[in-house]
């Protein structure tokens, strides 16, 4: 199906719907030669789909689920209905365009087959051909379905994106830490956790408030005996260099007293029932009115809410976090709106519920690109989602909880998110329900920091848990995990600014990158960000070891720990103590860090690199970076960034241009460069000005560190070892 | 004092002085080994923005070593040590504005005025602490005299409790005494009713014509139906009773109705006396400090009323909240002991044992004194 014909039918159907509806609509799918099926988030399942024979279907509906179930194909927060099928010669995808609610079916010729039995058909030569077939279901619109070809990974997440937008590429201050809880109760509160940080010496960049902030749960308020002068605070979180998130969520608080219900009643942009009165629920304020996100003029409105005049107390720094917005209904059925309720249009909520979340996200981005004159990239943090909504800022996992499961479940998660589309993707750190064991809160910190959305958080009800708490051997651990976090920015930043160009997943599955190879493809145990680290973190409670795989035929992989080489491919087993991090920087790529750990990423911003170059087998290296000022849309308006390549060949290092069109000034230098693989040269010399470096060689690990080259980040050059 | 200038490649070069308790190991003339021994450098590598040592002693002056640490002379107000990742870090962070030499940013040197209004706490502080000394004394004084008083009066209620005891098993004799002509008498007659009833004229009168015998008139009754009596009322009403009940020929069992009077009243007393004791050598027993300079502390409650709660804690005894606009209290504890760190016991106090949370641990309060 092309764009056109889809709208096309769309329009048709618009014309027909009164006549048919609801009707189900649904097709099946076969995939010859297909055995790994994956994608069609949001479910607390395996990386790789299971077969659904006997038990329910994948079910995507969004829901608030109190205290999810884990291995389980129950709907959850979000809904994704795109699915990637995987063999070592093609992947290939289908996106089932319908936001009503859908069950997907999955079976397969080979599933509860041994290895031995598959090998055995295959040397008989006869046997049938592997085969996945998947049955589409939902419960009404039109089907419109776009099959995307591949061939390769890469290729499908194009296709994908280049019909649903691509990751927005995030405010640097959002790939760093984020200190949350329910809730930080005043503004004493607020400045207690922050002199926390840096009393302790551990960087952070936003502190987020929840719920009881607002006065009575009426979002864009204050509560004013807690927060009596919200703007005074966010200048001295400012002052720090630093953020704040407030909560606002799309129930509003029926009361004829607070404006927002006013305008939004006043102007009819309340979701209606089926006999046209104010479609009224229960949630957190109470009786609470849900506001037509599907309705542009309500979107509209909305986002002029978070103009700083309209928005009381509010400044640059604050930014926002959607929640509730499935929508949570707490007397309604399965915890949502009923479906019979009716949306702008006409349409009821049974035709569109999975876009309900999307659309408050949208809405509230906007609004923040908004009252800053379309100068600054938004920042909002979403519960529900519908394919799309990578474009306007980042998801979690919903209400987890303090177990170890859980955070084992957080990778396959965000991988099958990433797979379509959504990258910037976490887990509540420390788990939101139960108190975590200090052993697990620290693993939870360690997992975190290599995710890339990287926020703690915890119900109310839970005891205090900021990383000081647990006493100065875990304060430690934690410190130390959340620096390699402020250390990769660099990396993480790329990474994402190439998700944004490309479509790929900033976190991905093995197979990704090693397509042909079958040991990869139910892998969700360890994974990459982008194509150069291999992060395997520690998921088990008193773990003394874990099963490494490191992939590719004849290629080499650096611990980033102990910078030891590790041939591939090959399976081995890691010791670990409570301060490792299993991290591998593979052979032939090169990663940009910033080691000078400071409190916020803004104190970073003028500070010089490190280049870790890790040589493949043949003494090649290649690796990227990204600059901007981190936080405008001046890389798209004005062209102002840096995209920097360098390369390793022939014993010289070049930095060049990746992109001439962009051009941008840092103050910011190459302080280090460190050659994971390399031999003792006599002498190294920065070409262009013949200039001598000094330098230090550790034999045992053949790791070459190069004495400040002290040239600027963007300036063209060379280095050779002689 | 040592001057040391930091070459800084493509970027402002600023003079720096720096100035460090350890100037005497930056020696300009030679070359310069880190504090830890772990390597020798040459001078002009010491301050130049990259960090050579290990242990960071080559770049006091810089943001280079993630372990190093920045000297603020703060002349005025304390000297201090900051992180070296708070060097230009656009943040200031010494009143005297050192560790900004090149950030950018104009930070005010506010050391003078820092050192005024420290001093200005201190000797506030030490009005404080002279007067709270004071009052500490007479607290201490009042304490020891009360916990004696208390201790006289425990001494005295145990008196009183043995005299009370000694009391009963007098009456205790007495009663037995009293009892055992009016036990022989029942005997006796008991016998001749057993003879009287197996005769076989008995029989024949009729069950309903038995007369009750008049010592199994209810106690209610003898007592005006109220549940006790005081003297007077025993006097006027339960006396009385008793003297229309109970004919004179049944002489003997006069000190049995003495034994009635004391055992209706000395329950009351009894009870009295007990909860006295007991509540005396809890309070005794309670640690108010190593010269119970917290005894006054004891039974007062204090109230704090926030936006949503009423908080209500009763020194030595519970905590609770409540909610402001109604609803049920929450025990948030009951004493518990001291909880200070070692050196200072005394300045936090433990309430435990408190409702349990959701999902979560019993609450408890931590009060620091």
């Amino acid at each position: 199906f092309s764009d056109k014909v889809s709208s096309t039918v769309v329009s048709m159907w618009d014309k027909i719907k009164n006549v048919f509806s609801p009707a189900s609509v649904g097709l099946d799918f076969s995939f010859p030669g297909v055995e790994h099926v994956y994608g069609i988030p949001e479910h607390a399942d395996s990386l790789r789909l299971r077969t659904t024979e006997g038990g329910d279907p994948y079910r995507l509906f969004n829901l608030d689920v109190f205290q999810y179930e884990l291995y389980n194909p129950m709907a959850l927060y979000g809904s994704v209905p795109v699915m990637l099928a995987h063999n070592p010669q093609r992947t290939l995808g289908i996106f089932w365009l319908n936001a009503a609610e859908t069950w997907v079916d999955i079976t397969s010729n080979t599933a509860g087959k041994t290895l031995f039995g598959k090998m055995l058909d295959y040397m008989q030569g006869g046997g049938e051909t592997p085969q996945t077939d998947v049955h589409w279901m939902s419960e009404s619109g039109i089907i419109d379905v776009f099959l995307l070809l591949g061939p390769s990974p890469n290729d499908v997440f194009r296709q994908y994106t280049s019909l649903t937008g691509t990751q927005a590429l995030p405010p640097l201050f959002a790939l760093a830490y984020h200190q949350s809880r329910w809730n930080y109760n005043d503004e004493d509160d607020v400045a207690g956790v922050d002199n926390g940080f840096d009393e302790h010496d551990i960087p952070y960049d936003v502190i987020w408030l929840d719920i009881e902030h607002a006065d009575g749960k009426r979002y864009f308020t204050w509560d004013s005996n807690k927060f009596p002068r919200p703007r005074e605070m966010l200048q001295r979180l400012a002052a720090k260099k630093r953020k704040m998130v407030s909560i606002v969520d799309p129930h509003i608080k029926v009361d004829s007293g607070y404006r927002v219900h006013n305008e939004i009643r006043s102007r009819g942009f309340y979701i209606k029932t089926k006999d046209g009165s104010d479609y009224e629920g229960w949630c957190w304020p109470g009786s609470a009115g849900y506001p037509d996100f599907t309705n542009p003029e309500m979107r509209a409105w909305w986002a002029s809410m978070f103009a700083y005049d309209q928005y009381e107390g509010s400044l640059d720094n604050l930014y926002t976090w959607n929640d509730m917005n499935e929508p949570s209904v707490f007397n309604g059925p399965e915890v949502t709106i009923h479906k019979d309720a009716v949306h702008h249009g006409g349409w009821e909520n049974r035709d569109l519920h999975n876009l309900y979340g999307f659309y408050v996200q949208m809405a509230t981005a906007e609004g923040q690109v908004q009252r800053s004159r379309g100068a600054e990239r938004p920042f909002v943090l979403t519960r529900a989602f519908f394919a799309g909504s990578q474009r306007y800022g980042a998801v979690w996992t919903g209400d987890n909880a303090a177990e170890w499961d859980h955070v084992k479940i957080s990778i396959p998660m965000c991988l099958s998110l990433g797979l379509v589309g959504i990258s910037f993707c976490g887990a509540d750190i420390g788990g939101f329900f139960k108190n975590p064991e200090s052993e697990l809160l620290v693993r939870w910190y360690q997992v975190g920091a290599y995710q890339p959305f990287f926020r703690a958080h915890a119900h109310l009800d839970t005891v205090r848990r900021e990383p000081w708490l647990f006493g100065d051997e875990n304060k430690g651990l934690i410190r130390a995990a959340i620096r390699q976090r402020y250390a990769l920015l660099p990396y993480w930043y790329t990474v994402f600014y190439r998700s944004y160009r490309t479509g790929q997943p900033v976190m991905r599955p093995l197979w990704v990158e090693y397509p042909q190879d079958v040991a990869t493809f139910s892998i969700d145990d360890q994974y990459l960000i982008g194509d150069a680290l291999l992060v395997h973190p520690v998921t088990e409670e008193g773990a003394r070891g874990v099963q490494i795989y490191l992939p590719g035929k004849g290629e080499v992989w650096y611990d980033v720990g102990t910078q030891q080489k590790h041939h591939a491919p090959q399976t081995f087993y890691m010791a670990v103590t409570m301060s490792s991090i299993p991290v591998f920087q593979r052979g032939g790529s090169i990663v940009v860090r910033k080691e000078r750990v400071r409190r916020s990423s803004e104190c970073m911003r003028s500070d010089p690199y490190t280049l870790y170059v890790a040589l493949s087998p043949q003494g090649t290296a290649q690796g990227d970076l990204f600059i901007d000022d981190g936080h405008t849309f001046n890389l798209e308006s004005k062209a102002q960034y840096l995209h920097r390549r360098f390369s390793f060949s022939g014993n010289t290092l070049t930095a060049s241009s990746a992109d001439p069109k962009g051009s941008f000034e840092s103050p910011a230098w190459i302080e280090r460069v460190v050659i994971l693989g390399a031999g003792k040269p006599a002498a190294v010399f920065l070409k262009e000005t013949e200039t001598r470096l000094g330098f230090q060689h550790e034999a045992e690990t053949s790791v070459l560190t190069l004495r400040k080259p002290g040239i600027n980040i963007g300036a063209d050059w060379s280095i050779s070892l002689r | 004092m040592l001057l040391l200038l930091l070459p800084l490649l493509g970027a402002l070069v600023s003079a720096v002085e720096v100035k460090r308790p350890h100037h005497h190991f930056y020696e300009e003339s030679k070359p310069f080994t880190c504090l830890d021994g772990s390597a020798t450098i040459s001078f002009d590598q010491v301050n130049d923005d990259y960090c050579d040592c290990k242990d960071g002693s080559d770049e006091p002056g810089t943001s280079a070593c993630p372990n190093g640490r920045f000297h603020c002379t703060n002349a005025g107000y304390r000297p201090q040590y900051v992180p070296s990742s708070r060097v230009n870090d656009g943040i200031c962070d010494c009143c005297d504005t050192t560790d900004e030499y090149n950030s950018g940013v104009v930070c005010e040197n506010t050391c003078k005025e820092m050192g005024r209004k420290e001093r200005e706490t201190l000797q506030q502080m030490a009005e404080v602490a002279r007067e709270g000394f004071r009052l500490k004394q007479a607290l201490i004084d009042e304490a020891s005299k009360g916990r004696e008083e208390k201790q006289g009066k425990l001494a005295e209620l145990q008196e009183g409790k043995k005299s009370l005891e000694e009391q009963v098993e007098t009456l205790k004799t007495h009663k037995e005494a009293a009892e055992k002509p009016e036990k022989e008498a029942v005997e006796i007659h008991q016998k001749a009713w057993d003879a009287a009833v197996s005769s076989p004229g008995w029989q024949r009168v009729p069950r309903a014509a038995v007369a009750q015998p008049s010592v199994s008139i209810p106690f209610q009754t003898l007592l005006g139906n109220s549940l006790q009596a005081d003297a007077s009322s025993f006097r006027d009403v339960v006396w009385t009773a008793i003297k229309q009940n109970y004919k004179p020929e049944v002489g003997a069992a006069a000190p049995g109705f003495l034994l009635l009077i004391i055992s209706f009243i000395s329950p009351a007393r009894c009870c009295y006396t007990s909860v006295l004791f007991l509540s005396l050598e809890k309070e005794i027993s309670f640690d108010f400090g190593p010269l119970g300079e917290f005894a006054y502390l004891y039974g007062q409650c204090y109230e704090l009323t926030n936006n949503e709660y009423i908080y209500r804690l009763c020194l030595f005894n519970r905590v609770s909240q409540k909610p402001k606009h109604g609803g049920s209290e929450t025990n948030l504890g009951t004493w518990g002991s001291w909880a200070g760190p070692e050196d200072q016991k005394f300045s936090v106090m433990k309430y435990e044992h408190g409702t349990g949370c959701w999902q979560g641990p019993n609450r408890s309060t931590t009060v620091s004194v």
